[in-house]
């Protein structure tokens, strides 16, 4: 009784959820056009000029996702999912590579005092070097060491993954209870069990955390991993493109962008999905 | 006969130098097998400290600690003992099965012999019904119930509780003492209870320890002589109040 009534309810958020979602793009529409027409109407050019050549009409921008991208060629919008099916992947692997590092850097410093003292600053020093500087080095590295292009972009986007995974790890980790710690040692627990049987697990919700803001910026990690080398296939080759392309056509520009958007929102969505799975479904005193 | 616990002048003193806390002192202790022992005293006089050094939670200062005449760590490395705090402590992502089987998993018992345990324990506790649930969805009374089905599910031959009702209220407390009581008569196992409540301390002891706190020492004992069996009609009789009141005397008599 109790189930199907969990079901309704989560039959009904996800009614509620996609309301809320088609009420943000009909609100965002609203906005964009209107600050065009008014902008046009009242002749004003700050801060951003409503012409089409710089705010192309969401109508227009829409529409070139369905128009060829090249003359002859298949429709924008097939060409940038498939750029974007080509970018996921390294972001995903470069997710995967940055996740698991930050989880184990995360292990090793809470189990040692020393070792966080040593590396915690050039962790977090690594984060405050830009990622636009880091990239071209690792793709020359990369090309050296005949490691395949993409890999390169992989670990690229491993570098923006893993540093909230590590922060939220040793977060989680330490938080049981003082009780609960004293609890496993009354068992005569080894140091490994305490791991696997009170942190990893009370460290989930916090790991989760990061992994989704890691999810994001694994798939940033990924565009910008692309671009020093010009890599052709994903979207930051094309991103690249179009915005040199800008004054000629604005909405292609736009077009790529709000793909290069769907594409982080799926990857943030099916670690949401895998959340709700795996963590707060045994957890629900919080809500 | 040995000893479950055997302390001999047994200090505590926390940190060192000016910042030195003397926690406890001079604490001497015989516990026999299926003494029900309850430590009473102001906050801060102790009780858990001493609890602690009981577990090898903390190590004594000063004297000599025997645990069923071994020292306290290898008593904790045989797990000679299960411990019961004022929360209760269960891990929210286990079905109330599974935290009672925690232990058991750490000791590598079988899977099969340890389901059939903690179906034992549910039992005992009177919470088969409540096997699948998670603690989110148990009262207060009912998740302290299932840590003690935890801290007695592999059998420990000593109890430690630190203020495990603290947290609850009367009507629910006075279930749990009922409870705890029959579990103790059941199962045979010696049991230190920590508490603030007078009442509780006499009703479920076969001996009450008060305690004096600036250092933490023991001041009093009082033997609880009521029947054995113990239940309603004993919290109402003349000698129950009695001891209250001998208790609260001994309390009075260590603050001046
Ligand atoms: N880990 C610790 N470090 C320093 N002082 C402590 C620590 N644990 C307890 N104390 C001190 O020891 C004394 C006794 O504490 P405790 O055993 O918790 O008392 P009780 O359980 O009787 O309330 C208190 O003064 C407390 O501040
Ligand atoms: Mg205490």
């Amino acid at each position: 009784m109790s189930e199907s009534a969990g079901k309704t309810s989560s039959s009904s958020k996800v009614v509620r959820g996609g309301f809320s979602i088609l009420a943000v793009i009909v609100a965002f529409v609203i906005l964009w056009e209107g600050y065009k027409f008014i902008w046009t109407a009242l002749e004003w050019t700050e801060p951003v000029n409503p012409s089409n050549r710089t705010l192309p009409h969401t109508w227009t921008i829409v529409g070139a996702l369905f128009q060829p991208a090249q003359r002859n060629g298949p429709i924008l919008l097939f060409v940038e999912l498939k750029a974007a099916i080509f970018t996921l992947r390294e972001a995903l692997v470069g997710f995967l590579i940055g996740g698991s590092i930050g989880f184990w850097l995360g292990v090793l410093f809470v189990r040692s005092q020393t070792a966080e003292r040593a590396f915690m600053p050039y962790v977090v020093a690594s984060q405050t070097v830009p990622i636009l500087a880091i990239a071209p080095m690792v793709v020359v590295w990369g090309g050296k060491l005949d490691i395949p292009q993409w890999l390169t972009v992989s670990v690229i986007a491993a570098y923006l993954t893993f540093f909230p995974v590590v922060i939220n790890t040793m977060r989680g980790l330490r938080s049981p209870q003082p009780t609960a710690v004293e609890l496993m040692r009354s068992y005569a627990s080894a140091p490994r069990e305490v791991l696997w049987k009170l942190q990893v697990p009370a460290a989930m919700p916090y790991i989760f955390t990061a992994l989704k803001v890691s999810a994001a910026a694994s798939v940033i990690g990924a565009i910008v991993g692309e671009l020093p080398a010009g890599f052709r296939g994903g979207l930051g080759r094309d991103l690249l493109q179009f915005s040199q392309q800008f004054t000629a056509a604005p909405q292609k520009l736009f077009a790529s962008v709000i793909v290069a958007g769907l594409a982080g929102m799926v990857f943030v969505g099916a670690i949401t999905l895998a959340e709700h799975r795996f963590v707060a479904a045994t957890r629900r005193q919080s809500t | 006969m040995t000893m479950v616990v055997d302390a001999r002048g047994v200090g505590k003193v926390f940190g060192g130098g000016a910042e030195a806390v003397q926690a406890l002192t001079g604490i001497d202790l015989e516990m026999e097998t299926g003494d029900f022992i309850s430590l009473i005293g102001p906050s801060g006089c102790g009780k858990s400290t001493l609890l602690r050094l009981v577990a090898d939670l903390l190590e004594p200062t000063s004297g000599e600690l025997l645990i069923n005449a071994k020292s306290p760590s290898r008593a904790r490395l045989d797990r000679d003992y299960g411990m019961v705090f004022q929360s209760a402590t269960l891990l929210d992502w286990r079905t109330v099965r599974k935290n009672v089987e925690l232990p058991l998993e750490i000791m590598d018992v079988p899977t099969e012999e340890r389901s059939k345990r903690a179906t034992e324990m549910l039992d005992l506790v009177q919470l088969d019904q409540f096997a699948d649930h998670y603690p989110w969805q148990l009262s207060g009374g009912m998740q302290q119930r299932v840590a003690i089905a935890r801290a007695l599910a592999f059998q420990p031959s000593l109890l430690l509780m630190d203020e495990p009702f603290g947290a609850l209220d009367e009507m629910t407390r006075e279930l749990m003492q009922q409870e705890v009581l029959r579990l103790w008569g059941e199962t045979g196992i010696s049991v230190v209870f920590v508490t603030h409540s007078i009442p509780e301390a006499v009703f479920l002891s076969t001996r009450v320890l008060v305690m004096t706190p600036r250092p933490g020492t023991i001041n009093t004992e009082i033997v609880i002589d009521l029947p054995a069996e113990r239940d309603l009609s004993t919290r109402e009789s003349p000698r129950y109040f009695e001891l209250i009141t001998e208790v609260r005397e001994a309390l009075r008599r260590g603050e001046s």
